[in-house]
């Protein structure tokens, strides 16, 4: 090596391997860590623009990027079998925490959903999004699949405990997609087509009924949803201007730090949940497409990584750890764009704040290391 | 015995391979779905969106146009604009609103008992707007207030145009004013092109030529975040922003002669009346005075509820424009028309004599009809009961011809309906006729007309009724020789850029049918007459022109018959009205004009002296000598 000689062909292959060699001695995926990357860059630029050029808000949300990689590369290190036994200590652990919210936790904008721990307040409703899941596999990884009726019987109550109970702080956003993840589970895990059809009239049973007990914000922004131009000035504001920010961009945007509804305060919550409508309002249809192929790449490369391993804990986690990102993607998406109600989900690795960067990334980290340790697991 | 089912494998990880695959399937119609829903909003519907965003961030601010001038014929200005100062306040920058009220009211710059009401307004308006606190400051108050102006962060002061009326009364009622938009004006004017005027006109020459007189305003685009605060940068860019410049309201030049104005304004100067001044050759008004007036500068600034009160419950009705909407009987002024309709219809030989022994009554009735004064003319030709006011030939005359006959002739000279002067608001007198009075009254006894009305209606008295400028309309086609021109006050519009004039067509109106030339100079002789041997001989002496005139005493009360008219004895507002129509040169004449006094009593005493000063004020130049035709 010394002695070769020293080409600039040479010198960028021996940089790949070189960094191929470090991703896989950190037992960390590289494409999905690239991917990963490029998305948060990406979020970084235009978080700069949406917040009015806040450079305090993008360190810190570097920083926070920062403490997920982190946890990611902690989290890729695990042996999965570790995580595997210690799945319901979490999961048992994550209820008490959430039961400990209900009842002393931390009131702030409306909800309980805060515990406050002096240095930091942790929303434990995050430690579920993977608890969930991972307790859902852990219950089908000994069981035969597909699961029958009475394993169908046990998962709903290891869901919805949690689900009720993060539904109840209120955050019925949150409650939704900790359901989504374990929910996506099962089906990975085979559900027959008959189970889900009696599963869909259920849940439009449980919607009929979950309306009356919605409070008076969450049901005006269904209604909202449903017709965004009946009141422009109270909750219908948020949909039309995040539309008319999104249609104004046209193919190619304005240009970064140019787009008037962002920069003049006409979207609401731009560098949070609507920072979705500020990247088609100022890089346009071509800057959309891009941020969706790079999270298609992700998912995709994702649930790959699924379908390589070995025993079934972690391909039903890994599959739904990769779905879930998803899922948070296209509620985003749909909301911003007029397609669903809005819903407080924030864009994933983009959006600013909340622990939800540190969680996502976690999740990552597991599936990483479910991956990685393939060989060493199974039969 | 239940199956007991066992693990596979093998088939668990298919079974898996397939769910990721329809997963995977799911998300792909879920993504195309989400780029089919961009593509709607970005390419499809980007146009739309791109307005709407536009809408947001851009406030169009109107930029008023300058309101043209309003000139007389020689370029002098009657309305003109001037800068208002106002006092006003960002609510935002004033550290202690409390204390700065609390100082403006210690400096007079704001009164005690409005505090409180401008402190509701400035909380319920934006911390960033400028909210006018005082308006009409005086130069004084400005100069109180720019010594103190450190002590006051966030207080600035303002200007706007608003409409300055240098000669104050003069005019008014030619003129008009401009006032506040009203709810009502708001119904018919198109409310974009007002967007950014405050005044707009109320009556007369203000009112009918604001299209005119108004201009198109501008607006400049000024770039505004979600709160409405006018922001420099969006982000990190500096936009480019349209501003359209406003185009000015064309000048008016009008027909008025103000010396004349001022001189018919100070020559009936603490009476009530009217005088109409016309140029009998195409219309122009030189002069229209309705007294008392009122200062129209008051409605520009903003006119207070107790000014207000004032004019209207005046007793002497300033607001009312007696020119052109107060209706009178003529008396004795219509003799001349009369005169007409009698040569006209061949029922009067214009030579042959009557007699004249103080009264007249109609064969087979016993009422009297008094001669003015009780005077005795003897016997009078046409010439002579022009020129003397006979009434006594006069009723017979009327009788003679005939109601009818008489409502038929006069139609054409003007009488019975408005002039069509190009200024609103103006109202016809009536002349009365048998179809007029089956349609004016309600009762059966009441709609016949009685042989007595007509012999009131040949000396200008009963139901026929005129505006003082229906009169001077009259008395310049008389001028005329039967030629009719439709009297206007805007003779031109000025380019305010270029200072170029669009003279504007003088309107005929026809003439006369039917009259013989002949006829036309017996009449205007015996006009003539008036002047030089008749009622107003002592105020025609002396003239450096002939001229024409007809002096007329409406009665406003009626004098029981066996008694004597004492002006003395009756309250001054029961006297009689003095009317002096007039037009001179007589044969070439150059202008025609009706007067008013309002219990004035005879025509010949009050009336006339004021029509001869208008006279000279505009045929006689700065020399005292008769200016040369033009």
């Amino acid at each position: 090596m010394i002695y070769e000689e020293v080409t600039s062909a040479s010198r960028t292959r021996r940089t790949l391997t070189g960094a191929a060699r470090v991703l896989s001695a950190l037992q960390i995926d590289g494409p999905l860590a690239v991917g990963l990357a490029l998305i948060a860059a990406f979020g970084l630029i235009v978080l700069y623009s949406a917040s009015g050029q806040s450079i305090g808000t993008v360190i810190r949300t570097a920083l926070r990027l920062l403490l997920g990689t982190i946890a990611m590369l902690v989290l890729a290190r695990v042996n999965p079998n570790f995580l595997r036994r210690s799945t319901p200590w979490l999961y048992a652990g994550g209820c008490v925490l959430l039961m400990l919210v209900v009842t002393i936790g931390h009131v702030g904008m409306g909800a309980r959903r805060w515990l406050n721990f002096g240095l930091f307040r942790f929303q434990p409703s995050e430690l579920m999004k993977l608890a969930v899941p991972m307790m859902c596999a852990w219950y089908l990884h000994e069981r035969p699949l597909p699961p029958g009726w009475s394993s169908l019987g046990a998962l709903g109550v290891l869901i919805l405990v949690p689900v009720g109970l993060v539904a109840i702080q209120p955050d019925v956003g949150t409650a939704a997609l900790i359901a989504v993840a374990g929910a996506l589970v099962i089906i990975l895990a085979g559900l027959r087509a008959r189970v889900m059809v009696v599963l869909a009239m259920l849940a439009a049973l449980g919607a009929w009924f979950g309306w009356s007990f919605m409070h008076d914000y969450q049901r005006k922004r269904v209604l909202m949803f449903l017709n965004p131009q009946a009141d422009p000035l109270g909750a219908g504001y948020h949909i039309i201007q995040s539309q008319i920010a999104i249609g104004s961009g046209g193919v190619f945007g304005k240009g970064w730090m140019n787009g008037s509804q962002a920069q003049l305060e006409f979207l609401p919550e731009r560098s949070t949940d609507f920072i979705f409508a500020v990247i088609g309002e100022e890089f346009g249809l071509l800057g959309l497409l891009l941020l969706l192929l790079l999270y298609v790449f992700v998912v995709g490369r994702a649930i790959y990584l699924a379908t390589q391993t070995q025993d079934t804990f972690a391909r039903l986690l890994a599959g739904s750890l990769g779905l879930t990102l998803f899922v948070y993607v296209f509620i985003n998406a749909g909301m911003v764009t007029g397609l669903l109600p809005v819903v407080g989900v924030p864009l994933p690795l983009v959006s600013y704040g909340g622990s939800s960067v540190v969680t996502l990334l976690a999740g990552f980290g597991i599936l990483m290391a479910l991956y990685s340790r393939r060989k060493l697991v199974g039969s | 015995m239940p199956a007991v089912r066992i693990k596979d494998h093998w088939r668990e990880q298919r079974l898996f391979d397939q769910r990721s695959l329809l997963c995977a399937a799911i998300m792909a119609v879920a993504t195309v779905g989400l780029i089919v829903r961009l593509f709607v909003l970005q390419v499809s519907r980007h146009e739309y969106y791109a307005d709407l965003s536009q809408g947001n961030r851009v406030r169009n601010e109107p930029i008023p146009a300058a309101r043209g001038l309003i000139l007389d014929r020689h370029g002098e200005v009657i309305a003109g604009n001037q800068p208002a100062y106002q006092l006003e306040l960002v609510p935002e920058e004033v550290p202690d609103l409390q204390q700065t009220l609390t100082r403006l009211v210690q400096f007079d710059l704001i009164r005690a008992e409005d505090v409180d009401e401008l402190e509701r307004t400035i909380d319920s308006s934006r911390s960033f707007d400028s909210v006018p606190i005082r308006l009409r400051m005086s130069d004084e108050d400005i100069a109180r207030f720019a010594v103190r102006r450190f002590e006051f962060p966030g207080l600035d002061i303002k200007t706007r145009q608003t409409r300055w009326y240098p000669n104050g009364e003069l005019a008014v009622h030619a003129l008009g004013y401009v006032g506040a938009i009203s709810e009502q004006d708001l119904k018919h004017i198109d409310r974009a092109a007002y967007a950014g005027t405050s005044l707009m006109g109320k009556l007369g020459v203000e009112s009918a030529y604001e299209r005119e007189l108004h201009g198109t305003n501008g607006f400049r685009e000024v770039l505004v975040n979600a709160q409405g605060r006018s922001v420099e940068r969006q982000g990190a860019f500096v936009p480019n922003l349209r501003t359209r410049a406003p185009g000015a309201g064309e000048d008016l030049l009008l027909s008025i002669d103000l010396k004349v104005q001022r001189t018919a304004e100070a020559a009936l100067a603490g009476h009530r009346g009217a005088v109409v001044a016309l140029d009998p050759n195409n219309g122009d008004v030189i002069a229209l005075v309705s007294l008392p007036g009122f200062d129209p500068t008051m409605f520009g600034r903003g006119i207070t509820a107790g000014e207000y009160g004032i004019l209207q419950n005046d007793i002497d009705r300033p607001l009312f424009n007696r020119a052109l909407r107060g209706t009178y009987p003529p008396g004795s002024t219509v003799k001349p028309v009369i005169a007409l309709a009698g040569l006209t219809y061949h029922v009067v030989d214009p030579l042959a004599h009557r007699h004249c022994a103080g009264s007249f009554h109609l064969p087979g009735s016993s009422f009297i009809y008094r001669e003015y004064h009780n005077e005795h003319h003897g016997a009078v030709d046409l010439d002579d009961a022009i020129a003397r006011s006979c009434d006594v030939y006069f009723y017979g005359l009327a009788n003679e011809i005939g109601v009818d006959r008489m409502s038929t002739f006069m139609g054409p000279f003007g009488f019975g309906k408005p002039t069509g002067i190009d200024i609103g608001g103006e109202k016809a007198g009536i002349l009365p006729s048998r179809g007029w009075k089956k349609e004016a009254f309600s009762r059966p006894q009441d709609r016949v007309w009685f042989p007595g009305e007509t012999v009131s209606f040949g000396i200008g008295q009963g139901y026929l009724t005129v505006t003082p400028i229906e009169l001077a309309h009259y008395a310049s086609i008389i001028a005329m020789r039967g030629r009719i021109w439709r009297p206007r006050v805007v003779a031109a519009y000025r380019d305010p850029r270029t200072g170029e004039l669009h003279r504007i067509a003088p309107l005929s109106d026809g003439e006369v049918p039917g009259v013989a030339a002949e006829d036309w100079q017996r009449v205007v002789h015996g006009m003539i007459g008036v002047t030089q041997r008749g009622t107003a001989a002592a105020i025609g002496a002396h003239a450096l022109y002939t001229f024409a005139g007809k002096t007329g005493t409406a009665q406003v009360f009626t004098v029981a018959r066996t008694e004597k008219y004492n002006a003395k004895l009756i309250s001054e507002r029961l006297r009689d009205h003095s009317w002096f129509i007039a037009f001179a040169p007589a044969d070439q004449p150059r202008i025609a004009l009706a007067v008013l006094e309002e219990n004035g009593g005879a025509g010949a005493s009050a009336a006339a002296p004021i029509a001869r000063k208008v006279l000279d004020a505009y045929l006689l130049g700065a020399d005292g000598k008769l200016k040369p035709q033009t």
